[in-house]
């Protein structure tokens, strides 16, 4: 690696300094009376409108991971690498269907997660419990991935140390950054990601818009970059391709679908949602998250630029994980480097925050209440979640220090599929009490033992292991997304398992929805039956 | 086998909304096909997946998807529109019916 880029470390560190002190005033920002309240700390008090619930979600989904790993799977494979844009595409009104009935649910009855809803429409611990469990399972390599993005950006700027630099001096950066994260989400809970956000998403919008301006430009237009994309696709033993080959078209779909509908099952989209206002803020927001699918898309493009402007050429070891950055410190004057790297560092600081923030909301909810302490007030909840909090990011660190980077992604590629495993209790719950419960906790199993098995025994030449994330469907024989396969079993499972147990006359459990509640909007006069929020059940 | 909470539970939801106003409108039908327009035309891979004709040197492909983005904003605009006609209907006729 090259010495230290002094201009570009000079902007980037003084970037991380201006978002260091927004995160401590955050707490300061629209304070309600009840700062003790779960929902203040951990759902921003259920207040954002349109554009900041927009600048959340952006800052939310579109992580630095993504900004680093999408191109570079486009740097790696070419077309395969793309599917994250029909992904985005697909995933805004297919969640337009559910997402309004769960904010208004949730409202009604002061639900803080996803797994909250689960335990009041199906009366079950059990299930709820899984579904939490999940969550912070699937959450956990996610985090840890952001310190992958961070770690890139700080590498090319020449202050990673490389591989052969003593641990300490190498991961001292990372500490730092990490630390000031951990301090802010503590003290100011959702707050401080969502006012990080608006600096992040603008930051991200400027470099991206510049990158597909200028770096064009330089590099003799588009023609030129696929020109030289098609050739390094061509060569002999070179793997990818500029269109997806017939026979992976299955694939290229199912992976566009399956990540689509497991975005939202995330517990921090969850969240983000849960912290709007209102029932048609979620919905406006569906309509304008496109925006920043657009930005993806030209980002994704990026991949190819890195390949035209020769980044990694003749390298066998070049971790195309810094095919991105590396493309922005050859391209950039070093101050917009530095701008460039603020962006992709900041967009590792706010999913984290909220990541974390929606993992404590799990753990406090639904295993300290529901378990250890079900007389807990909001005030302990929200002592607990800022505690907990902090525990994930230390074990995030833990995780990105102790294990090798495969894992990290290994980890994040299972994150996915396991998540999707609870979307048939959570948007089936929201549209029908029919699912019996028992059933959609062995629908889950099913699914989970499945699809983690299946990866288990994918291989490829990186990997023994969990090498990928396709292999063939029973019964169709083409080649598709595990966890959209696995997603199709627990359905299955669900439903025959539910006609069964319906036969038998299993014991049902209380339902505490009405169905009323899930078309509620805020401000309705309608009288409620619930009691206070969080407090219930 | 069962507490009393259960006994009247029902199995499958009631219809939304008073019952003058049915579940299936035409508001509905139309924002669900528009919500599904988009998401069919992403799935179907092999319409888009060619090299030509090329836009600004960039292959089918890419300018095609990336085309998408706005226009599934726009069927997502229009969904939208419709579901809240469709609310402020409901929420006139149930005024009217009086609320529960």
């Amino acid at each position: 690696m090259n010495g230290v880029n002094v201009p570009a470390l000079a902007v980037f560190v003084l970037f991380f300094a201006l978002v260091t002190v927004m995160g401590f005033l955050a707490s300061r920002w629209r304070r309600a009376d009840n700062a003790l309240h779960l929902d203040e700390w951990g759902l921003g008090g259920r207040s954002f409108g349109t554009w900041v619930t927009w600048f959340l979600l952006g800052g939310d989904l579109y992580t630095a991971y993504t900004f680093v790993a999408v191109p570079a799977a486009v740097y790696a494979t070419g077309a395969a690498g793309f599917f994250a844009v029909p992904y985005t595409i697909v995933a805004y009104p297919l969640v337009f269907l559910f997402l309004p009935r769960l904010w208004s649910v949730s409202r009604v009855h002061g639900y803080v997660t996803p797994a909250d809803f689960v335990r009041g429409r199906y009366g079950s611990k059990p299930l709820s419990l899984v579904v939490a469990l999940t969550g912070i399972l699937a959450t956990m390599p996610y985090i840890a991935l952001q310190l992958v993005g961070i770690q890139a950006v700080l590498d090319v700027l020449g202050v990673g140390g490389g591989e052969n630099a003593n641990w300490f001096v190498k991961d001292l950066p990372l500490f730092i950054a990490f630390g000031v994260l951990a301090a802010y989400t503590y003290s100011s809970g959702l707050r401080a990601p969502a006012l990080i956000a608006f600096v992040k998403d603008a930051l991200i919008y400027v470099v991206i818009i510049v990158a597909v301006i200028y770096i064009p430009i330089r590099l003799g237009g588009f023609g030129h970059i696929f020109d030289v994309a098609g050739e390094k696709f061509a060569a002999p033993k070179a793997t990818g391709s500029l269109t997806v080959p017939e026979n992976k078209q299955w694939t290229y779909a199912t992976l566009a679908l399956g990540s689509a509908m497991a975005l939202f099952m995330y517990p921090h989209s969850v969240t983000g949602v849960l912290a709007s206002k209102s029932r048609n803020t979620v919905r406006r927001n569906m309509a304008i998250m496109p925006a920043y699918s657009l930005m993806l898309g030209l980002l994704a493009l990026l991949g190819f630029m890195a390949i035209a402007a020769g980044v990694g050429k003749g390298d066998k070891t070049f971790n195309t994980q810094l095919s991105v950055p590396q493309l922005f410190e050859n391209m950039f004057p070093d101050w917009f480097t530095g701008v460039a790297f603020a962006a992709i560092g900041i967009g590792a600081l706010v999913p984290a925050a909220i990541m974390s923030i929606a993992a404590a909301n799990l753990f406090t909810r639904n295993v300290y209440k529901e378990y250890l302490k079900p007389d807990a007030t909001p005030a302990d909840e929200t002592r607990v979640a800022k505690f907990v909090s902090l525990l994930v990011k230390v074990g995030a660190l833990v995780f990105v220090l102790g294990m090798d980077k495969q894992a990290a992604i290994n980890l994040q590629l299972l994150g996915g599929l396991w998540i999707l495993q609870t979307f048939v209790a959570i948007v089936g719950g929201l549209f029908t009490r029919w699912f019996h419960h028992w059933a959609l906790l062995a629908g889950w199993a099913a699914g989970m033992v499945y699809g983690t098995w299946k990866a288990y025994s994918i291989a490829s030449p990186a990997t023994k292991h969990f090498g990928g994330n396709s292999a063939e469907i029973p019964g169709i024989g083409e080649i598709g997304y595990i966890g959209l396969t696995a997603f199709v079993l627990n359905l299955l499972v669900s439903v025959a398992l539910t006609l069964a147990l319906r036969a038998a006359k299993a014991p049902e459990s209380p339902d505490e929805t009405r169905p009323a509640d899930y078309g509620a909007e805020s401000g309705d006069e309608e009288p409620r039956n619930a009691p206070e929020p969080v407090t219930a059940h | 086998m069962s507490s009393d909470l259960d006994t009247d539970q029902p199995v499958m939801p009631e219809p939304e909304g008073p019952p003058d106003l049915p579940a299936v409108t035409p508001e509905r039908v139309l924002a669900a096909l528009a919500l599904l327009v988009p998401i069919v035309a992403m799935l179907w891979v092999g319409s888009y997946d060619k090299l030509d004709p090329e836009a600004g040197g960039v292959p089918f492909f890419y300018w095609y998807q990336l085309l998408w983005v706005p226009v599934s904003a726009v069927f997502t605009v229009a969904a939208y529109l419709l579901i809240n006609r469709d609310e402020k209907a409901r929420r006139a006729a149930r005024k009217a019916g009086g609320a529960r």
